[in-house]
């Protein structure tokens, strides 16, 4: 952020074309801002807070790590245990862990990033849902309730700037091994694990979309949002879900010009008040339309877009050239699911819950007895419904400990409700069918044995 | 296939005839009493502050995920669902005299102050002329943490402003 702040956009050169490459989800999902820090390749500069005499190279291609360094023994690792390990500090993983802590837990909580919250901190829209469930409060605000939350509860230990990379089974325990500011390796176990780690942006194929300007929806929110950077002076936004439409506004809040909203489908995605807040202050959506390219030597310099037709083809002549800094793709996320993946749960692709996701069960657990999921990681939905499962998952985790007592399953049952109360619309019913296809066919229980 | 797709979901903004079939346009007598509120909120999404902020339990949404309906004679025109709609959708209007007063959600730097002249945009940003800044309530002193500006407007325009642009600083156009 402090490299973007200086102007600096360019951050590497790809190893083979030597193309140049910048930031892309700037919060630590992606490999387009690694740079060398201090000698030390492959550091994703996003997540790494600027230090005083810090040395930042720029990158090219695969670095060759220095000869003379020596990667630290696991044996010399420190070594914490909880009841409950929460991988992920966002709305999900936040309220896992405070309602896993209140259910008598001991709970540790990782997250990767130099602060808790996750994508609450740069939301600075009001949420939606029941005032119960903070409609109407701005999602950074949120992220400054539950983190106060999470502070007051004693039994709650928060790990920063820690990246879990493992987890494995050791006994009747989850070990999870992690690295932080990455250099320290740092070894958690707990009697459950809730894996809360979020989601990352997708990316679709135009011609040079990989110029540094183009950048994740979420990427420029982090940027101004979170750091107060302005990511550029015009913008054009691909995609009008929610995520580009909120995106525009906030832009326009920052000051920044927002020349167009594409968007391949017939139809805003979105919710339609999200889109006609942009649209009175006089940003155009053009449905139907989407990027051929960007053009720019260095950076982005302009975008190309164009009509699409029926059967999703460029109408040609329909091209419309906009000269703009930044292009914006707002197109989607998709799970983090590499840690369940590699522990063994059983994944499915689930279209409507925007990809791979791990089977489990009503409450949140996996095919891996004692690993539980929530949140984007579970299925893309909102950060509402995400603390709603977080607190599933947390206090069956907790149950699952066998710290909490039973008492607690009735708020289990309250925020199932809950859940199916805010899915009940139109919008939910897509969800409710692809939660549908992820419970099915849910294997029993048996396999507490995490692949090697 | 588009053929289905209604207006509001292609274009991104409602027309004043999509607006009225789906909340009546209040009657002249009702205009003219007092301000009266108007949710522009098509869709049914899962979200409830308006209904539960209400003192006067005007509006009405039997579950979270249905749309808001406005009570015009219950509703007092006190503008909590204006300060407290996440989605920036809720209005509120009065007929008084010869001009019109528009209430609405503004969460851009600067707010304008009571009296100053302000461009009127309608719902797709385009300028439609010019109006006067009649109240401001301060996001500070807001109940839903958003700023709320009443401006007066032309009479024809009443169901069109639904926006401002505040002149200076290389912004007035």
């Amino acid at each position: 952020m402090a490299l973007h702040a200086a102007g600096i956009r360019v951050l590497s050169y790809s190893g083979e074309k030597h193309r140049p490459r910048g930031l892309f989800c700037a919060i630590g999902k992606c490999s387009s801002c690694l740079v060398k820090v201090n000698g030390i390749p492959n550091v994703r500069s996003c997540i790494t807070l600027v230090e005083d005499g810090m040395r930042v190279e720029m990158q090219r291609g695969k670095e060759e790590l220095p000869k003379t360094a020596k990667p630290p023994a696991w044996k010399d690792a420190p070594h914490y245990t909880a009841d409950v390990v929460v991988i992920g500090g966002g709305p999900a993983g936040l309220m896992a862990a405070i309602n896993a802590a209140d259910a008598g837990a001991r709970v540790i909580l990782i997250d990767e990033q130099p602060m808790l919250g996750g994508q609450l901190v740069k939301q600075t829209h009001k949420f939606f849902g029941k005032r119960e469930q903070f409609a109407g409060v701005r999602g950074v605000e949120i992220a400054k309730i539950l983190e106060e939350e999470v502070k007051k509860r004693e039994n709650i230990k928060v790990f920063l700037e820690t990246s879990a990379v493992g987890i494995f089974q050791e006994g009747d325990e989850k070990l999870v091994t992690a690295v932080r500011k990455n250099t320290e390796l740092l070894e958690f176990t707990g009697k459950s694990l809730v894996v809360a780690t979020g989601a990352m942006e997708k990316m679709i194929p135009f011609e040079n979309n990989d110029l540094p300007g183009i950048y994740g929806a979420g990427a420029i929110q982090t940027l101004m949002n979170t750091y107060g950077v302005k990511p550029g002076n015009r913008v054009l936004i691909v995609g009008a879900g929610n995520v580009g439409l909120i995106l525009a506004y906030q832009l326009i809040q920052a000051g920044v010009e927002v020349e167009a909203i594409v968007e391949a489908m017939p139809k805003v995605g979105g919710y339609f008040v999200h889109a006609a807040k942009v649209r009175r202050l006089g940003v155009p959506i053009l449905t139907r339309h989407t990027i051929l390219r960007a053009e720019g030597k260095e950076k982005v310099e302009r975008a190309i877009v164009a009509q699409l037709d029926d059967k999703w083809r460029p109408i040609p002549g329909t091209e419309k050239t906009f000269d703009v800094d930044i292009i914006a793709l707002a197109v989607g996320l998709r799970p983090s699911i590499e840690l369940l993946h590699q522990a063994g749960c059983q994944i499915r692709y689930v279209r409507e819950l925007s990809g791979h996701v791990a089977v489990r069960d009503d409450r949140m657990e996996t095919t891996v007895q004692g690993i539980f999921v929530a949140g984007d990681s579970a299925g893309i939905e909102e950060a509402t419904t995400a603390m709603l499962e977080g607190k599933i998952a947390g206090i069956a985790a907790a149950l699952k400990a066998g710290v909490a007592s039973p008492e607690w399953l009735n708020e289990i049952r309250k925020a199932q409700r809950d859940l199916d109360e805010f899915r009940s619309g139109p919008f939910g019913k897509h969800i409710l069918e692809g939660i549908k296809k992820a419970i099915a066919g849910f294997e029993a229980k048996t396999s507490s044995e995490v692949r090697e | 296939m588009s053929n289905e797709i209604p207006h509001f979901l292609r274009e991104g903004y409602l027309t004043v005839d999509e607006l009225f079939e789906m909340t009546p346009k209040p009657s002249e007598k009702r205009l003219r009493a007092r301000p009266v509120a108007i949710p522009e909120c098509p869709q049914e999404i899962p979200c409830t502050p308006c209904k539960e902020v209400c003192p006067v339990n005007a509006i009405s949404m039997p579950t979270p995920n249905d749309r808001p309906v406005v009570n015009y004679d219950k509703c007092i025109g006190c503008s909590l669902c204006v300060q407290v709609c996440p989605g920036l959708a809720f209005f509120m209007v009065q007929y008084v005299g010869d001009r019109a007063r528009i209430t609405m959600p503004y969460e851009l730097l600067p707010v304008p102050k009571r009296g100053d002249e302000v461009i009127l945009l309608n719902r797709v940003g385009e300028p439609v002329g010019r109006g006067k800044v009649t109240l401001v309530i301060p996001r500070e002193k807001s109940m839903g943490d958003t700023a709320v500006v009443t401006v007066e407007v032309p009479m024809e325009l009443a169901w069109d402003v639904r926006s401002i642009k505040v002149p200076g600083d290389g912004g007035d156009d």
